[in-house]
């Protein structure tokens, strides 16, 4: 019996240990959030959300031209990465069934893990060097080239759970298989596609590594696609490295814009979603 | 849904457009630039390195110095990296494992549902907010309650000597850690879950405590898919860049080589971040950062390659077995 004790006493003690491991993870998020609001908070104002950063070293100035490079930016990300995206997760879902899919999908998760940091150093090479500017288009291409592996899965494992009788119903009604696709599928899987682009989305606007060397930031407002460009996060970077009280406040304020950015979309996603992925899934 | 690959059926298909055969090869274009990227990528960067390879040769791997006069050794960067990635495994799998477990064998389900959507959410912050919380809270911490008292009692040891801004290895590695634990414990935790009934049926069948059953049945078959979520980890760790950068102090050359935990180094990762906007085209000292993107490359690739095909063996063919 004593035996037994000591196995029960056992089981209790893994249950607290991964309790316990939980709780341990979350303190480190609780303190971001309470930190990022309590010394964010008081920097945002509407001056100092539109206004341009001032000279360095003196107080003042906003993170406007980081906000609008931000969307800017993010605007480009999305024209190059959504449709890049959807239609190599279709031809995965539709036709990867073979060989050169399996490859793709492999090498899909692959870039999907690599690091942000080396992409940046590739686009750095081939577009920033070869065209001697820094420019809102070479970030746009690095954060596309971020976005695409997380659209292309997503996008996949959406159409995949589309149950192949509409298919097959679209199909005997004669309707071609480009079609079936792209108008029955595709429809059918609309809320999947939409929920992983906005992750993706959220992902890239948080993105800093490859900013430093494609968009490299600015203290001045969009001036062309041609030329250096800030950004929320380069912004936050930047003000961390200066040594002044002012800057460690703007700092907090910009993170604080950035975290709300981000948040708001995940977790929207996450309750707008709530119960049907799990629902269609099983 | 569609047969092998066929390449008579692919030539016919282009003798004979057909808009189902267009709309096909069309979406195997886009589906390809992910190949074309990894390869331009890999071009690229070799090109660019090349003229650091070709000077430095092997030296470049092992060197230590870090300037135009002496040559430049990416040494001090692998090993910071691999430090700052070692530091954060193992603080992070223990406790990623312990969350995976207490969230598919243990937790009752409203916990389960708030712990998960709270590990996704840490997933989701963005890499310059760690950066920032570490700089400005993590790093007191660290230097406060960590580095002063075991300097206190055993700074006499060299890998405890050094300064006491807590802008060093230990913080960096800690920082890293908490970034991977949601990494690690989400996939960890799909793989537990993935383990049939049956395996812990038979365990409860004989008489097996609720952890007897974790520790008989589900660990050990699950055991490679969890090693693979480690390894996703760790990549994860040596490509982490804006955090580090913030708290690991940037100091390049032999004072780099990480000899103690409570020093300043640099990964790299970092010293991309540090240089590579301000290094001069044409210089040796592009060609020697770019041969550490190069280097990053590799090993980046090359761990990410065995983490998925570890996870992917475990999830994705058992996922197919029950469909």
């Amino acid at each position: 019996m004593s035996n037994y004790s000591l196995r029960r006493f056992k089981d209790r003690l893994a249950l607290w240990l991964g309790a316990l491991c939980a709780v341990l993870a979350m303190i480190p998020l609780i303190s971001i959030l309470y930190e990022v609001v309590k010394n964010g908070a008081s920097t945002i104002n509407v001056d100092f959300l539109t206004a341009a950063p001032g000279v360095i070293g003196q107080p003042g100035g906003g993170i406007g031209p980081a906000i609008q490079g931000t969307l800017i930016l993010v605007g480009f990300t999305i024209i190059i990465g959504v449709p890049l995206g959807v239609l190599s997760g279709i031809y995965l879902s539709e036709f990867g069934d073979n060989p050169i899919g399996r490859v793709i999908r492999f090498l899909n998760d692959v870039l999907a893990e690599f690091p942000s940091v080396v992409i940046g150093v590739v686009i750095f090479t081939l577009i920033v060097l070869t065209l001697r500017s820094f420019s809102v288009v070479a970030g746009a291409l690095a954060l596309s080239i971020i976005m695409l592996p997380v659209v292309t899965r997503s996008t996949e494992e959406s159409l995949k759970l589309v149950p192949n009788s509409i298919r097959d119903a679209s199909m005997a009604l004669g309707i071609r298989r480009w079609r079936t696709t792209l108008s029955v599928v595709l429809a059918t899987a609309k809320s999947g596609i939409v929920t992983g682009i906005l992750l993706a989305i959220a992902r890239v606007a948080g993105e800093s590594a490859p900013l430093v060397f494609t968009i490299l930031g600015s203290q001045y407002f969009f001036s062309g696609l041609n030329s250096a460009t800030d950004a929320l996060p380069l912004r936050i970077y930047r003000l961390a490295l200066l040594p002044y009280p002012y800057a460690q406040a703007q700092g907090w304020g910009a993170a604080l814009v950035l975290i709300l950015m981000v948040l708001v979309v995940n977790v929207g996603v996450r309750l707008a979603t709530r119960g049907r992925l799990y629902s269609t899934r099983s | 849904m569609s047969g092998r690959l066929n390449l008579q059926k692919l030539f016919e298909g282009l003798k004979h457009p057909s808009s189902d055969g267009f709309f096909r090869y069309g979406s195997l274009v886009f589906a390809g630039s992910v190949v074309a990227i990894i390869v331009l990528s890999l071009v690229v960067l070799v090109q660019g390195a090349f003229p650091a390879l070709t000077k430095f040769g092997v030296s470049f791997l092992t060197g230590t110095n870090w300037d135009a006069a002496t040559g430049f050794g990416a040494l001090p960067y692998i090993l910071g990296t691999l430090l700052t990635a070692l530091i954060a495994i193992m603080i992070g799998v223990p406790i990623s494992l312990g969350i995976a477990i207490f969230l598919a064998e243990m937790a009752p389900d409203v916990i389960r549902v708030v712990v998960s959507n709270i590990v996704e959410l840490l997933a989701a912050v963005p890499s310059i907010i760690y950066g920032l919380w570490g700089l400005y809270v993590l790093r007191i911490w660290v230097a406060n309650y960590v580095q002063a008292p075991i300097q206190g009692s055993f700074g006499f040891l060299p890998i405890f000597g050094g300064t006491s801004y807590g802008l060093n290895f230990l913080t960096a590695g800690l920082l890293l850690a908490i970034m991977i634990i949601p990494t690690i414990a989400s996939i960890s935790r799909e793989v537990m879950v993935s383990v049939p009934n049956s395996q812990r049926e038979a365990a409860y069948g004989v008489g097996a405590t609720r952890w007897e059953v974790v520790r008989m049945s589900v660990l050990s078959y699950s055991r490679s898919g969890i090693f693979g979520a480690a390894i996703l980890g760790l990549g994860r760790a040596i490509g982490e860049t804006m955090a580090v950068t913030l708290v690991i102090g940037g100091v390049t050359g032999a004072s780099a080589l990480p000899t103690s935990l409570f020093r300043p180094g640099q990964t790299m990762a970092t010293i991309l971040v540090n240089q590579l906007s301000e290094a001069e085209s044409g210089s040796l000292q592009l060609a020697a950062l770019l041969g550490i993107g190069l280097v990053l490359f590799a090993i980046a690739f090359a761990i990410n390659v065995v983490a998925q095909l570890l996870v992917w063996r475990v999830l994705k063919v058992q996922g197919g077995a029950v469909e």
